[in-house]
């Protein structure tokens, strides 16, 4: 278990959550993909406190981090139940207004 | 630091038997209640827990069309494991099976995979009222889990650990459940919401035929209500660090008196459950937020005064 | 130790990836939700091995619970569901892979090439004290900007999502005595 070890399965879980969040037309799952990014960033994070400066800043930018995702999640959720309750819409292709 | 002896993963067999007495105590003493409310034979009622395992483990598996099988046998199986995993760090005595220095945090943890499980256990059977059951299980969880959150709040806060050992040992004067009721009322009410029984058994309710348990039958139905009430156990037994002083008192050795104070409060739970009318889980959700949540962060807060000051 | 440490670390990390990828290749909402919570709790107990008790415990109590929740979402908001007619739900499926790709060589090539600095300092013997003094001394100003934030987003969350204002629920004036909901709550207001 080093470091570099750490670093390559959090890009893994990183790039898997990138290509989801990318590829997928269903708002919800977009945000499962944007999770799994950030799960990617907090096991980085884990990684670089414990090999690098085991200091509690490091744990403090892991809870940043996971208060960060439930507030995206809890947006995204109020988003989608908005956007399903005004168009029906669960496709991030059907509200692409801003886009135009 | 109060000294337990962290006991070799081996000992985890008897904490499990432990948990195991706790859990048959209390479904004997719910049978026998049920049969003192019947007029029938006590004893009849006392082995009753035993009967059902044998006619369960003979009757047939019931199968459902197009069933999500590996996500309800997760469901099914995941009651009973989440209650020995919680059972884990609770000392009995002087001695542990796993000393986590965050006990209490892996206790809330371990709670809240019985929402998936709840869930799953009703997504599973692809059926309605198992559906419904699951939905309603998820929705008084939602009222139930803050609350709970912050009742584990008060005694760790007080014990000034997070450590299990440490917060039995914080009590040597008073025990918790005396000074703090609010936290502890809150708690028992969090049992009795992750182990679905008594005023929160709605997702298993007789109005949507059973709900969770709808479509379970044979050793299936045999888990799950092991696992209910394995959880309404390991509750129990979780509370006697937490709020009754451990394995603190005269006579006995530690571990008898955490056993004893156990399966006093799991059969108080199961007395007070069956008095309590069923909380409607659209009622409850206001209930949790607008009045436990309140109430409870009050008792923090009092708590942190006295710990202060 | 340490061999049983590696093995522990390499299965957890098996789990989360694969687990993670099968988010996005399952058709049952139910399915990919519960495989995304599985990869959470895989990296939450990863953090147990590198002494982050506290924190790697709050990661698998918050996904667990996201995820239960996540669930209800997913089945509620997929208009089509693929489990029931199989389809395609993804866009720009070369162009997602191409980035993901490349992204995962980025970054991993980076944490294998770049020569990380030698660790400085020792852990604390009580990591979960030494955060929780922290948090309440020299970190307080990151606390007391998360509270804030989270209550903005609790309030922001409902102004959006609720379908009923308080006109609808007492009336053009406010003066209704007792609201008007098409479900009553609990503590009878």
């Amino acid at each position: 278990m080093t470091l570099q070890a750490l670093l390559v399965v959090a890009a893994a879980l990183f790039g898997v959550g990138l290509y989801g969040a990318l590829s997928q037309q269903v708002v919800v799952m977009v945000m499962m993909g944007l999770e799994l990014m950030l799960n990617g960033v907090v096991l980085a994070a884990a990684a670089m406190w414990w090999f690098l400066a085991p200091d509690p800043t490091g744990q403090v930018l892991i809870l940043v981090v996971v208060a960060a995702m439930t507030v995206e999640m809890a947006m995204g959720f109020a988003v989608a139940t908005l956007l399903h309750r005004s168009r029906s819409a669960d496709m991030t292709d059907m509200a692409t207004d801003l886009s135009r | 630091m109060p000294e337990v002896v962290t006991v070799g993963a081996a000992w985890a067999v008897p904490a499990a038997l432990l948990l195991g007495l706790v859990a048959v105590v209390a479904a004997s003493a719910d049978a026998v209640m049920v049969a003192r409310r019947d007029g029938v034979d006590v004893r009849t009622g006392a082995i009753a827990p035993l009967a059902e395992t044998a006619r369960l483990l003979r009757q047939p598996r019931r199968v459902t069309p197009a069933a999500d099988a590996p996500l309800w046998r997760v469901g099914r199986g995941g009651l009973l494991v989440a209650a020995l995993l919680m059972v884990a760090v609770v000392p009995w005595g002087s001695w542990v099976p796993a000393d986590l220095p965050v006990g209490v945090v892996w206790f809330n943890a371990v709670d809240v995979t019985v929402w998936a499980f709840v869930w799953l256990a009703g997504w599973g059977p692809n059926a309605a009222f198992s559906l419904v059951g699951a939905y309603r299980f998820l929705a008084q969880a939602l009222a139930y889990e803050l609350p709970l959150m912050f009742a584990l709040t008060a005694p760790a806060l007080a014990a000034g650990s997070l450590r299990v050992a440490d917060v039995a040992a914080a009590q040597q004067g008073l025990w918790f459940a005396v000074w703090m009721p609010v936290a502890f009322a809150v708690y028992c009410l969090g049992v009795l919401g992750f182990a679905v029984w008594g005023p929160l058994a709605p997702p298993t309710g007789g109005d949507i035929a059973g709900g969770v348990l709808a479509e379970v039958s044979g050793p299936d139905r045999l888990l799950l209500l092991a696992g209910r009430y394995a959880l309404l156990a390991a509750g129990a037994v979780f509370a006697v660090p937490l709020f009754l002083g451990g394995g603190a008192g005269p006579l006995l050795p530690g571990w008898l008196w955490v056993l004893v104070k156990a399966l006093v409060l799991v059969v108080a739970l199961v007395a007070v459950g069956r008095r309590l009318p069923a909380l409607r889980p659209d009622r409850f959700l206001e209930l949790g937020w607008m009045v436990l949540l309140p109430a409870v962060l009050l008792q923090v807060l009092v708590v942190a005064l006295v710990v202060v000051l | 130790m340490t061999v049983l440490a590696d093995v522990v670390f390499w299965v957890l990390a098996v789990i989360a990836v694969v687990a993670g990828a099968w988010v996005f290749r399952f058709d049952s909402m139910a399915r990919a939700t519960y495989a995304l919570a599985v990869s959470f709790v895989a990296v939450g107990l990863a953090l147990l091995l590198v002494d982050l008790d506290y924190v790697g415990m709050v990661v698998v109590l918050m996904m667990v619970m996201e995820m239960a929740v996540m669930a209800v979402y997913m089945i509620m908001f997929m208009g089509m569901n693929p489990a029931l007619m199989p389809m395609s739900m993804v866009h720009d499926n070369r162009k997602a892979v191409v980035a993901a790709v490349a992204g995962f060589v980025l970054l991993g090539g980076g944490a294998l090439l770049v020569p990380w600095p030698v660790r400085r300092g020792v852990p604390a013997p009580d990591g979960t004290a030494a955060l929780g003094e922290a948090l309440m001394g020299s970190k307080m100003l990151v606390m007391m900007a998360v509270s804030p934030v989270m209550v903005a987003t609790i309030v922001a969350g409902i102004a959006i999502a609720a379908p009923r204002g308080r006109y609808d629920r007492l009336g053009d004036d406010l003066d209704r005595g007792r609201a008007d909901d098409p479900q009553p709550g609990g503590v009878g207001r």
